[in-house]
């Protein structure tokens, strides 16, 4: 999984039918300092999120697992999805910056 | 998935069987700003895309969740005609 934050949507009304209903959120991927790392992708939203929070998405073929299982359906051709909206991080292991022992 | 653009069409008539009847597009990924960026790549068309429109791709093995590309040698489908894109910040 990776931590990301929502930064738009994108509306699509001609698309594949698993994802109709389905909504799309712009994603940006960050670090678990908030620091963007690399380009916006677009995951479909499993669990609500708005805009400006701070989600984890599931990538690769499994990202239509929660659609699959909620819809019944096999072929859901789609490789990211937000399962989760975070509260909060905690770091316990700082490597260079902060100078504390690395795991 | 990734937001791209379609530039044009690929015509192969030799090739894997798998891939027989399917519509091979180039798309090259696009920003925020929906201007096409560097790189392209060869995308299954399974929502019938024209030429100028911004997409989405699914890539990797979700290319092949679809009932055109499924058991087929397939890396990256296009999945839906993007209408209105908003960006928030």
């Amino acid at each position: 999984m990776y931590l990301g934050k929502v930064i738009g949507t994108v509306w699509a009304t001609q698309k594949h039918h698993a994802l109709v209903g389905e909504k799309l959120q712009l994603v940006q991927p960050i670090d678990t300092d908030g620091n963007l790392v690399g380009k916006p992708i677009v995951a479909v939203d499993a669990v609500g999120a708005g805009a400006g929070e701070t989600v984890m998405y599931v990538t690769s073929s499994e990202a239509a697992v929660p659609i699959k299982v909620r819809k019944k359906l096999k072929l859901v051709p789609i490789d990211a999805t937000l399962v989760g909206i975070v509260e909060s991080i905690s770091v316990y292991a700082r490597s260079k910056t902060s100078g504390s022992e690395k795991i | 998935m990734t937001l791209g653009k379609v530039i044009g069409t690929i015509w192969a008539t030799r090739k894997d069987e798998g891939l027989v009847g399917m519509k091979l597009q180039i798309v090259r990924p696009v920003g925020l700003d929906l201007q096409a960026k560097e790189g392209f790549l060869i995308a299954v068309d399974s929502v019938g895309a024209g030429v100028g429109e911004i997409v989405l791709i699914a890539t990797g093995s979700s290319a092949r969740l679809t009932e055109i590309t499924k058991n087929k040698p397939v890396d990256a489908v296009i999945m839906a005609i993007v209408d209105k894109l908003d960006v928030a910040d």
